[in-house]
Formats: C-alpha cells, sequence, structure tokens
C-alpha cells in the first residue's frame, strides 16, 4: 500500500465522525426520537388536518411547478451565457449566483416589496389582474429565485463541453434548428438538467426566508410546511414540529429518490440518441 | 464564432433569446437588488444612516460577526480533515461519509434549527440538566452558534474534496518520504496547494452564516439587542412597518452579498485552476 506513507488518517477520520455526530446525527436522532412521542394516532391526526394538508400541498406542487419553470429557464439562461457573446455577459454571469449570497430575509423582503400592489413589478401586473404578493404564486416566485441558479451552474460546464460537430452533423443532414434541439441537444443534457432540477426542488421544499414574506401566510391558501413547524413550536408542541419535520424529511427523500430513478431512465434515452 | 458566420434569421433567433434570458435576470436578479437600496434611501442618507448606527442595529451586526467568527473556523478544520480523510485513505462506508456531510444542504433551515430545540429546549434531551446548571443554549448565542454550523458545515468539505482528488496524493508523499513530519508536510504542501479553494471555501462558508435566516430564526427567541442577528433584526423592523430601518439593515447584508460574488468571480478568474470544478455553491 502506498498510501500508509501519509500520516493522520486515525486524527482526521476521527475528528470528522465526531464532529457530523455531535452536529448533524445527535440532533437528528432528537428528531426522530421526538417524533414518536406523538403516537401513531396524533401522527395521522396531525397528518391529516386541513390546515397541514395544505400546507405540504403547497410546498410540495409549488417546489414541483419552481423547479420545472427553473429547468426552462436554467437552461435558456445557460445556453445564452455559454453560446453567445454580447455586453455585460460576464457581469450577469457573475450575478447568477446572487439568491445563493443573499441573504434569503433580504430577498423575501426585496421580492416583496417588487410585486406588492404598488411595487415596480406588481404595479404592472395588477391591471392584468396577476396578484403576486400575498398569494401562492408569490411562494413560487420566490421559489423560483432560490433555485434557478442551481440548474444554470449544473448546466454550464456541460453545455461548454458540448461537441459542436454533432448538432453541425444533424444539420447537416437535414435537420431543422428545433428537430437537433429536441432530438440531439436535449437527450444529452438531459441527466444533468434533471440533477439542477433535483437541486433546485431540494432546496425551494424546505425554502422558508424568502418565502414568508412575499407569501402573506394566510391559512390554507399561501402558508408553507416550514412555517406551520414554526408555528407548532412557538405554541411549545415539539412533538408536532417534530413529526412535522420528519414527514417533511421523507418527502424530500422520496423527492430525490425519484429524481434519481429519472435520472437513471434520461441516461438510457441520453446513449439512445447518440 | 458561430454566431458572426449565422445567417440573419438565426441572428435574430439569438438576440431574441439574449433578450429573453436577460430580461428574466433584470426582473429577477437585478431589481431585487435595486430594491434594497432604493428603499433604504427613500427619505435621504440621514435616516439611513440613524437606522444603521441605532444600538439594535449595532448589537445585530456584533452578533452575526461573533456567530460568524466562531462557526466559519470550526468548519474550516472539519473541512480539512474530512477531506484528508475522504481524498487521502481507502476505508469502507466513505461513500456514506460524504453523504453526511452533504446532508445539511438537503434540510429545511427551519429543522435545522428544530433539532437543536429538540436537543437543548426546555422538553428537550438535554434541556432540564442545562436549566438546573444554568446554562442557556436555546433562545441564546450557543443556540445561534449550533444552528449556524449546521447550515454551513458541507461549505468547506465541499470544495476541498473534488480538489484535492484530483490533485493526488504524489508531491505529500515525496515530502513524507523525504523526511518531513505529519504537520511540516500539511502546512508546507497540502495547504498551500489547497489555498485558493480552502480561502473560496471560507467566503461561501462566511456568506451563508451571516446571511443565515430560517434556522437561527428557530432558536434566536428575537430577544432584541441579545439574540437578534442581522436578518433576524431585518425581519422584525419589517414586520414593525419600520421599513427605511428594515432596508438599511438589508443593504448592508446585501453589500456584503455583492463582496462575496466580486471575490468569488475574482478568484474563479484568476485562480480557476487551482480552485477545480465545483458543484453550484449548495444554498
Amino acid at each position: 500500500m502506498r498510501r500508509q506513507v501519509l500520516p493522520g488518517f486515525g486524527l482526521s477520520f476521527g475528528y470528522a465522525l465526531t464532529y457530523l455526530g455531535l452536529i448533524v446525527l445527535l440532533p437528528l436522532a432528537a428528531l426522530a426520537w421526538k417524533a414518536t412521542g406523538i403516537g401513531v394516532h396524533g401522527l395521522i391526526q396531525l397528518l391529516s388536518g386541513p390546515r397541514t394538508l395544505a400546507a405540504l400541498r403547497l410546498s410540495l406542487f409549488g417546489a414541483l411547478l419552481a423547479a420545472s419553470i427553473n429547468a426552462v429557464v436554467g437552461l435558456l439562461i445557460g445556453w445564452v451565457l455559454v453560446r453567445y457573446r454580447f455586453p455585460g455577459r460576464r457581469l450577469f454571469d457573475a450575478l447568477v449566483d446572487l439568491p445563493f449570497a443573499l441573504p434569503t430575509a433580504v430577498a423575501g423582503i426585496a421580492l416583496t416589496t417588487l410585486y406588492a400592489p404598488n411595487g415596480w413589478l406588481g404595479r404592472w401586473l395588477e391591471p392584468l389582474g396577476i396578484k403576486v404578493a400575498y398569494t401562492p404564486v408569490g411562494v413560487l416566485v420566490a421559489m423560483v429565485f432560490v433555485g434557478f441558479p442551481f440548474v444554470v451552474r449544473t448546466l454550464q460546464p456541460v453545455l461548454a463541453s458540448l461537441e459542436r460537430d454533432v448538432e453541425e452533423a444533424a444539420e447537416s443532414l437535414g435537420a431543422r434548428r428545433y428537430q437537433t434541439f429536441f432530438r440531439v441537444i436535449l437527450p444529452m443534457l438531459a441527466p444533468t438538467l434533471l440533477t439542477g432540477f433535483a437541486l433546485a426542488l431540494a432546496r425551494a421544499v424546505g425554502e422558508y426566508g424568502s418565502v414568508i414574506f412575499i407569501a402573506g401566510n394566510i391559512p390554507m391558501h399561501s402558508e408553507i410546511a416550514p412555517l406551520l413547524i414554526v408555528q407548532k413550536l412557538e405554541q411549545f408542541d415539539y412533538a408536532g414540529a417534530a413529526a412535522l419535520g420528519v414527514a417533511m424529511l421523507l418527502l424530500s427523500f422520496m423527492l430525490l429518490v425519484l429524481v434519481a430513478l429519472l435520472q437513471r431512465w434520461s441516461n438510457r434515452w441520453a446513449e439512445r440518441s447518440l | 464564432m458561430r454566431s458572426r458566420s449565422a445567417s440573419w434569421p438565426r441572428r435574430i433567433g439569438h438576440v431574441a433569446l439574449i433578450l429573453l434570458a436577460l430580461a428574466f435576470l433584470v426582473a429577477f436578479l437585478v431589481a431585487p437588488l435595486a430594491t434594497v437600496f432604493v428603499e433604504a434611501f427613500r427619505d435621504g442618507v440621514t435616516p439611513y444612516l440613524a437606522a444603521i448606527r441605532q444600538p439594535e442595529a449595532r448589537s445585530a451586526i456584533r452578533l452575526t460577526l461573533l456567530v460568524a467568527v466562531i462557526a466559519v473556523p470550526l468548519n474550516v478544520i472539519f473541512g480539512v480533515a474530512a477531506a484528508w480523510a475522504m481524498t487521502r485513505f481507502e476505508f469502507r462506508g466513505k461513500t456514506l461519509l460524504g453523504a453526511l456531510i452533504d446532508l445539511p444542504f438537503s434540510v429545511s433551515p427551519v429543522i435545522s434549527g428544530l433539532v437543536y430545540v429538540l436537543l437543548f429546549g426546555a422538553q428537550g434531551w438535554f434541556g432540564p440538566w442545562l436549566d438546573a446548571h444554568g446554562v442557556k443554549v436555546i433562545y441564546a448565542v450557543p443556540g445561534l452558534v449550533l444552528a449556524t454550523i449546521f447550515i454551513t458545515l458541507p461549505f468547506v468539505a465541499r470544495e476541498l474534496i473534488p480538489l484535492m482528488e484530483s490533485q493526488g496524493s504524489e508531491e505529500e508523499e515525496a515530502a513524507r518520504v523525504l523526511g518531513a513530519s505529519g504537520w511540516q508536510m500539511f502546512f508546507r504542501v497540502t495547504l498551500p496547494n489547497i489555498r485558493w479553494a480552502l480561502l473560496y471555501g471560507v467566503l461561501l462558508c462566511n456568506a451563508r452564516a451571516m446571511g443565515e435566516f430560517g434556522a437561527v430564526s428557530v432558536v434566536s427567541g428575537h430577544i432584541r439587542g441579545l439574540t437578534t442577528t442581522m436578518p433576524l433584526e431585518v425581519e422584525m423592523r419589517y414586520n414593525e412597518y419600520d421599513y427605511v430601518g428594515a432596508f438599511a439593515v438589508a443593504s448592508l447584508l446585501a453589500l456584503l452579498a455583492l463582496l462575496t460574488l466580486a471575490v468569488k468571480t475574482l478568484l474563479e478568474w484568476r485562480y480557476g485552476d487551482e480552485i477545480a470544478a465545483h458543484a453550484p455553491g449548495g444554498h
């Protein structure tokens, strides 16, 4: 074994494992343990409550819709930034990371002000009958904001490495531009696009800071699941909060497994189309 | 360049795509950013300065710095140790360890705070014991630090692991064979090789640590002057309809975000190879 020359396995591995155990595993164990405190009956009662169901539904379907929008918008932005040259390209490229760097509370109040009925964007949407702030649409806007950089950043390296000769071959064989896109480019990008989709989805399901301001948090209408956890805690209902937390973790876990399955399927699609 | 040789209808198509992408970026990035500063200075410079000089704002700034100064170095030490173990040795359960490191990124910030309330809160596992010994974790600074550590745990490790994997261990092995001690090897070979990636990870970790909202909101208890970090101060002022005050503090956080982006972009341009291909920055 070559690697035995290097020292520090015991120290680095032991330290990392202890740190993870104390910071991540022990607290998560407490979560699972507390969640069992409400019992099966309590869990069913909690999860079947109309307000809980409405909140979980908004977090789940809002995140799915936002991640889908992000896949399209992210592909467009990634494509434009990689393929075309225009003034300000590098500035916009750097700005794409803003949702990662801007604290969510700041994004939340800025988006709310922007989309309020008298805001810069809200005042143009209001006459069209589109209400964004304090509605589920607002939740969606915040989820799109926090999610699209994931798609752009996962796609960019792959877009840059796409071999043009495949596209050119398709075109020289008489394929139209949209045919090249849907039959050649999209299948090659699909696995990466799904990775970005999954990252945006995982982020949006649990998102809190940027959503709660613009959502208005109207029960049964624009209330997200993480907010319900906060409310349970404020009523000192620890077991209920823990149970909701576990339910949300299971939900995001199932979503990620689903995306992984989709990814396997799209890998085969990519291989077939080459 | 393809766009130069392209035909006219295709070039119009390119321009349309560029305009569409820019319209989205302006509406979703430039406009919110501009809103922060316009709202902060809505009543002029004097109210702005007054808003960020209030004692609550000052203590929020101090607390935010304090939390970051504790959380970031701890996660740097963890990140280096984890990356060293993950990239220089083979062991069973490596994939599992990698998944554990990434775990905080896929947990809702609210849950990241909740788990510590369940551990250290009044009805938590260690709550009664802590209470009997007069130690406050929840609704106090230690809780804020713990929640922040949890949220920002993956940043440094995630930046270092792919880089150290691709660099390999030949230089370190050579140093050892030539007689360097373990720490000499680390400080003279490993650390110089990873310094820019480390700085990059610290930058992202720090931005998140100072800006975290959901997790700290759950453990903070919102006690003005004692447990409100800057993002929490923004929330409280906003909910009290003190919009200029909220956006004034928010503008400081936005400046921090812009500074982070600027340094990050600079690092990518100058030391792109030494930072290596990195996954998107997480949340």
